[in-house]
Formats: structure tokens, C-alpha cells, sequence
């Protein structure tokens, strides 16, 4: 205690300029952060405030984990992130080695790449909605007139077919995210070992496989992190195109949890579920982080 | 057997011609360095015989077969750039290995490959390493050792040594010299450093703006420059050069310094004007070196600058308000301004037309040479 107060004497000055900042974080981000979590181990309601001390203990824990909804929204979501991810990180490398090769006007492209990036993405959930719509859609319209279908194909209601639009959708939106961060890893690239992999007896394909990919890696493993926290936590999208329905065939964690929480105002065990489903983001985020790593490792000096 | 031979070839950047319609015949087993200030085409040309560079117009045949339209992996060269160009994610064994893979050749084949060229050139402790994990030099023998282990028709080197130091750099110059000697093959060997030129070459190719200007052994382009270029780009320290005039059997360099004309000059015309050149090794102070016996020309000039070297002094002479260099062996200190009895020796002195810098030949029916 002694040794406390002489600690706090010496360093008056820097401890008070530190505390506005350690304030804030304490009000803004810790606070809500232990609230939440303890709301999770009540019955809290939200039409009920006073069921905030209603304290149940593990029960709501216990629930989620053994809710086959959950687990289905859960492994739907595990799906959604590995299809979206897989194909906007080859979409995004396709174009970023397109673009790479325009030498006219390639500022241009990079910004009309960038356009998807733009928009909100509940906007973009109506867009893909009407589009995709069986009566009124574009999509079922143009089939229908090409005479490639004979009648309308519900894209928003059959299971796999309302999962795939929404993967469209989100694809849609962010392959640029890869295409901008590969692009960035071909701008720096050098160019003397492709050169030498050309003289070494390579063909074009053989220099992409051994030398351009290797170097990749670790911008595209940035990509991934970054848009493994984004996919995971998909919700306007989803909300908006199909509302986890029908039937919840098109349930993903965040739209069971905003459910949970706002239609059935069960907060506490909606705290709960959040709290499971960061579990996944965090391992997500450290999966790639380590292959990050690795692949940086890899590289060596580079 | 590859020789190889540039025809008439032209690069064209667009509207730009960078490389005007060369000729070359480069023999089997030869070592041919490119040499010439930067920007003169000598890296274009080496990138078009690899095939990294498009060829605008001509031919350029690689063991009697033209490759104008293979890509460089059709050529079977082996190319060693300035940057080592190393794989970065990939050990030193496996960058070794590298182009034997691609070939699909055996594990075994290419462990023993790249084993070999380890040993040729001490990097055999190194083999699990990276890149980034070894020194300039130690880079650089990679880059050669990947080079070899193809066996190829013809070895290019694209300034491979001008990202090292000095000592390194003379270092790894005996060490390519000595390779060229093992494993026999066609090189072309491109830098802008005339010192590498001088020790690597069989032939030097001198270019400048994208023609070749002279062609020739070390000695020969050295001993007969074809013109000023050559003459102050190749030997060090560079030739000196000053302007003068044929006037009653001598050249006037200035109102008090006149040489008389060297053998086989006796046809300059009277009142012809002329860029006299000699190198410093031919120009020393009285009884400091220069114990020939041919015809000696004594100057008296005053001496504006001395650089002691240990074994001899290089001295900034001057000879009509122009700097020139001389050499004294078993130096002595002179000191700034001292005037000096200077030996030329006459036969080591060329002489060039004064417009357009081409070298005037000694006429061999006059005098005994």
C-alpha cells in the first residue's frame, strides 16, 4: 500500500494523462462487455427489466449447447464462411491478376473494382432480394424469356438454392476486399524471380503455382482474417434477403441471436449464444493469423 | 556445341529504337563480355538472347537454330541477374534444384545436382538455409549454382557483381573465371564495370547507344582503341586526351608543349588538327620508372595534385590548362605547383582525328615497327 502511494506520488503527471483514456475504455468498451456477459447467466428479458436479477446460473448455457437450432446455425454459418470465403479468395485472385495485366487504364478498373465495396450492404440484400425473386425477379424473368427455364425458380425459398443467392449476394460485395489486397501483393512483387523461373524452364502456370502464389499467401491470408470476422458475424444480408427464413432454413448465428434477443426479447440467453458464436470468430481469426505467420515465415527476409 | 549470333537485331520500345540492327558471333566455349556505360543496350541485348525481351527485327540464333519466337525456357540458358533474383520462400537446396524439378527429373538426380553445385562452389554448408538468411556473396553463388546445375548451352550474366563490395567483387570475378574453366560453356557476360571486362573476356564487345563500337580481345581493344570512347573507357586510370595540331613534324598541344610526331605519322597533313591520347603509365617524371628504349619525348609540366598509391604516385599534371595523369614508380613527395621533367613514351601514343574521334592508324611503310 505504501509502496502504492509512493508509485502514484512519483508518476502523478503521466498516470493522469493516462486516465481520460483508461476512463473511456472502462465506460465504453469494458462495462458493456461484463454487463453483457453476467446478462448472459440471468433470465433477462427485455420487456422485463426487473428479470435482470433473476440470476439462473449456467441454464442458459446449458440450453444453447444442447439447441439443435443453435448447432444448425451455427454449422450453416461455418458453411456460408467456408463457401464464401473459398470463392471470393478465388474470384478476388482471378481479377487481381487480370487487372494486373491492363496496362491502360488500370486506375480506372481498380476503382470500378472497388464499386460492390460501396454500398450498404442492406441495400445490396434488397438488390439481390427483388433479382432473385420467383415472381418479379429479373433473374426468373430473364430464364423464363431465354426459354432456358419453364417456370419460376424459387431462389429465396428452396433451401439450397436460398443459401447459394445469399452467398451470391455477399460474394458479390466483397471479392473486390481480395482483389484489392492481392493486387497489392502483385504491385509488390519483384519481378527478377519470375524472370529466372521463366529462364529456370517454367511455364506461365508453373511460375504462378511456385513462385507468385508462395508470395501471395500472405496477402490473401490477410483477406481471409479480415473477412472471416466480416462472414461471421453476416447478418443485413441474410436479414434482409430471406430473414433466416423460410423456416429457418437460412439461419445463421447472428440472425438466431438477433431473434432470440429482439422477437423473443430472450436477452440473457441471447448474451449467451453471442458469447458461444465469438468463440468461432476468435478461432477463425487465429487459424489464419498463424497461417499468416507461417506463410510470412516462409518467405524469410520478404 | 552453341554458338550464338545476333543478326541485325533491333529493339524497339514503342517508337524508340534502343538497339540499332547488331551484329555478333559469339563461338562455342567463348566468354564475351558486353561492356559499356549505362544505357547503352548491353542488358536489352542479354535479356533478348534469354528471351525476356522481345526481339523488334533481326535474328538471334542459339547453336545454329534461330529462337526469335521461343519463350526462354525453349533455350536451355541459364541467366544470373543483378538481384540474384533467389526464390525467397524456398531453402538454398531447393532453389538449386528448382529447374530440375520443373524438368521432372528424379529426387535422386537433383539431390546429387545440387549437391555438386554446392560443392563447386562452397555452399554446401548452407543448404537448408534461405535466402534471407545468407550474405550478399553467399546470394550470389546461389544464383551461379542454380545457374550450372542445368548443364545449359549458354550461361548470361546480367551485371551479376555490381551489388557487392569491392573485395567481394574481385573475389567472386576469380571465382567465375575459374567456374568458366570447369564447366565449359558459352557466356555472355554483360557489365558496366571495364575492370570485369578486362580479366573475364575472351572478346569485348564495347557498345554505346545501342551500337557496338569496337569488338576485340582485352589487349586489343585496349592497345587500339577505335576511337575516343573506347580510349577513355577502357584501362584505369581513363586515357588522357588532349587536343593538338600537326605543325613541322611535331603536334602542338599548346604554345610551349610539343611532341614529336610518333612513328608512322610522318603523312599527317601540316595544320591537321588531332586528339593526341596516352595513358598515365606512359607518362612519368624523369628517373621514376619508364626505363624503355623506344622513342622518349621529354615534357616539362607542372604538377597540381599528387595521390600516393605506395608503390606509385599517380600525378595531375597539366598540359595546356588540361588535367592530364601520370604515373611515378619508387615515388618520392612532390609537392603542389612543382614543375617536373617528364618522360612521354611515344610509341604507346595514339592519336585521333579532332571531329569525330576516330583513331588515325601509324602507317607501317615508314620506320621499322
Amino acid at each position: 500500500m505504501k509502496r502504492m502511494r509512493r508509485y502514484v506520488r512519483n508518476n502523478a503527471v503521466p498516470l493522469a494523462l493516462l486516465a481520460p483514456a483508461v476512463m473511456i475504455i472502462l465506460v465504453v468498451v469494458l462495462l458493456p462487455l461484463i454487463f453483457s456477459f453476467y446478462t448472459g447467466f440471468t433470465n433477462y428479458r427485455l420487456i422485463r427489466p426487473e428479470s435482470l436479477w433473476d440470476f439462473i446460473g449456467l441454464r442458459n448455457y446449458a440450453r444453447v449447447l444442447t439447441d439443435a437450432d443453435f448447432w444448425a446455425a451455427l454449422w450453416r454459418t461455418v458453411l456460408f464462411l467456408t463457401v464464401a470465403l473459398n470463392l471470393e479468395m478465388l474470384l478476388g485472385l482471378c481479377l487481381a491478376l487480370m487487372v494486373n495485366r491492363i496496362t491502360w487504364g488500370q486506375r480506372t478498373m481498380r476503382t470500378i473494382m472497388m464499386f460492390p465495396m460501396m454500398f450498404s450492404p442492406i441495400l445490396v440484400g434488397f438488390q439481390f432480394k427483388y433479382m432473385f425473386n420467383d415472381t418479379i425477379g429479373v433473374v426468373n424473368n430473364a430464364l423464363q424469356s431465354l426459354g432456358l427455364s419453364q417456370k419460376a425458380i424459387p431462389f429465396l425459398v428452396d433451401r439450397w438454392l436460398a443459401f447459394g443467392s445469399i452467398a451470391f449476394a455477399e460474394i458479390w460485395m466483397s471479392t473486390s476486399i481480395f482483389a484489392i489486397l492481392i493486387l497489392a501483393g502483385l504491385f509488390a512483387m519483384p519481378r527478377d524471380p519470375i524472370e529466372a523461373a521463366r529462364v529456370d524452364g517454367c511455364t506461365s502456370w508453373q511460375v504462378f503455382r511456385h513462385i507468385t502464389l508462395p508470395f501471395l499467401m500472405p496477402f490473401i491470408y490477410i483477406a481471409m482474417t479480415i473477412r472471416s470476422l466480416d462472414v461471421a458475424r453476416a447478418y443485413d444480408i441474410v436479414d434482409v434477403m430471406t430473414g433466416g427464413g423460410p423456416a429457418g432454413r437460412t439461419e445463421l448465428l447472428w440472425t438466431l441471436i438477433a431473434r432470440t434477443a429482439y422477437d423473443d426479447a430472450r436477452m440473457g440467453r441471447a448474451n449467451a449464444m453471442a458469447y458461444v458464436s465469438i468463440l468461432l470468430s476468435i478461432f477463425f481469426t487465429w487459424f489464419f493469423f498463424r497461417k499468416l505467420m507461417a506463410a510470412r515465415q516462409h518467405l524469410g527476409a520478404f | 556445341m552453341a554458338e550464338v549470333s545476333l543478326r541485325k537485331v533491333i529493339k524497339r520500345y514503342g517508337q524508340m529504337e534502343v538497339v540499332h540492327g547488331i551484329d555478333l558471333e559469339i563461338a562455342h566455349n567463348e566468354f564475351v563480355v558486353l561492356v559499356g556505360p549505362s544505357g547503352c543496350g548491353k542488358s536489352t541485348t542479354l535479356r533478348m538472347i534469354a528471351g525476356l525481351e522481345e526481339i523488334s527485327d533481326g535474328e538471334i540464333a542459339i547453336g545454329g537454330k534461330v529462337v526469335n519466337r521461343l519463350p526462354p525456357r525453349q533455350r536451355n540458358i541459364s541467366m544470373v541477374f543483378q538481384n540474384y533474383a533467389l526464390y525467397p520462400h524456398m531453402t538454398v537446396r531447393e532453389n538449386l534444384g528448382f529447374s530440375l524439378k520443373i524438368a521432372g527429373k528424379a529426387r535422386e538426380e537433383i539431390d546429387r545436382a545440387a549437391d555438386e553445385a554446392a560443392q563447386i562452389l562452397g555452399l554446401t554448408p548452407y543448404m537448408d538455409r534461405t535466402p534471407g538468411e545468407l550474405s550478399g556473396g553467399q546470394r550470389q553463388r546461389v544464383a551461379m549454382g542454380r545457374a550450372i546445375v542445368r548443364h545449359p548451352d549458354v550461361f548470361l550474366f546480367d551485371e551479376p557483381l555490381s551489388n557487392l563490395d569491392a573485395k567481394l567483387r574481385s573475389q567472386m570475378r576469380i571465382e567465375i573465371k575459374k567456374l568458366h574453366q570447369t564447366v565449359a560453356t558459352t557466356v555472355v557476360y554483360v557489365t558496366h564495370d571495364q575492370v570485369e571486362a578486362m580479366t573475364l573476356a575472351d572478346r569485348i564487345v564495347i557498345m554505346r547507344d545501342g551500337h557496338i563500337v569496337q569488338t576485340g580481345t582485352p589487349l586489343d581493344v585496349f592497345e587500339r582503341p577505335v576511337n575516343t570512347f573506347v580510349a577513355t573507357f577502357i584501362g584505369s586510370p581513363a586515357m588522357n586526351l588532349v587536343d593538338g595540331m600537326a605543325e613541322g613534324g611535331a603536334i602542338r598541344l599548346s604554345d610551349n608543349v610539343r611532341v614529336p610526331l610518333p612513328h608512322g605519322f610522318a603523312a599527317l597533313a601540316e595544320g591537321q588538327r588531332v586528339t593526341f591520347g596516352f595513358r598515365a603509365d606512359n607518362l612519368m617524371p624523369l628517373g621514376h620508372g619508364l626505363a624503355e628504349t623506344g622513342e622518349v619525348a621529354t615534357l616539362e609540366l607542372p604538377v597540381s595534385l599528387a595521390e600516393p598509391l605506395g608503390a606509385e604516385t599517380l600525378l595531375l599534371a597539366e598540359i595546356a590548362g588540361k588535367e592530364v595523369q601520370a604515373k611515378m614508380m619508387h615515388p618520392r613527395p612532390v609537392s603542389p605547383g612543382e614543375v617536373l621533367k617528364f618522360q612521354l613514351a611515344l610509341d604507346y601514343c595514339h592519336l585521333f582525328d579532332a571531329e569525330s574521334g576516330v583513331r588515325l592508324e601509324r602507317k607501317r611503310d615508314h620506320g621499322t615497327d
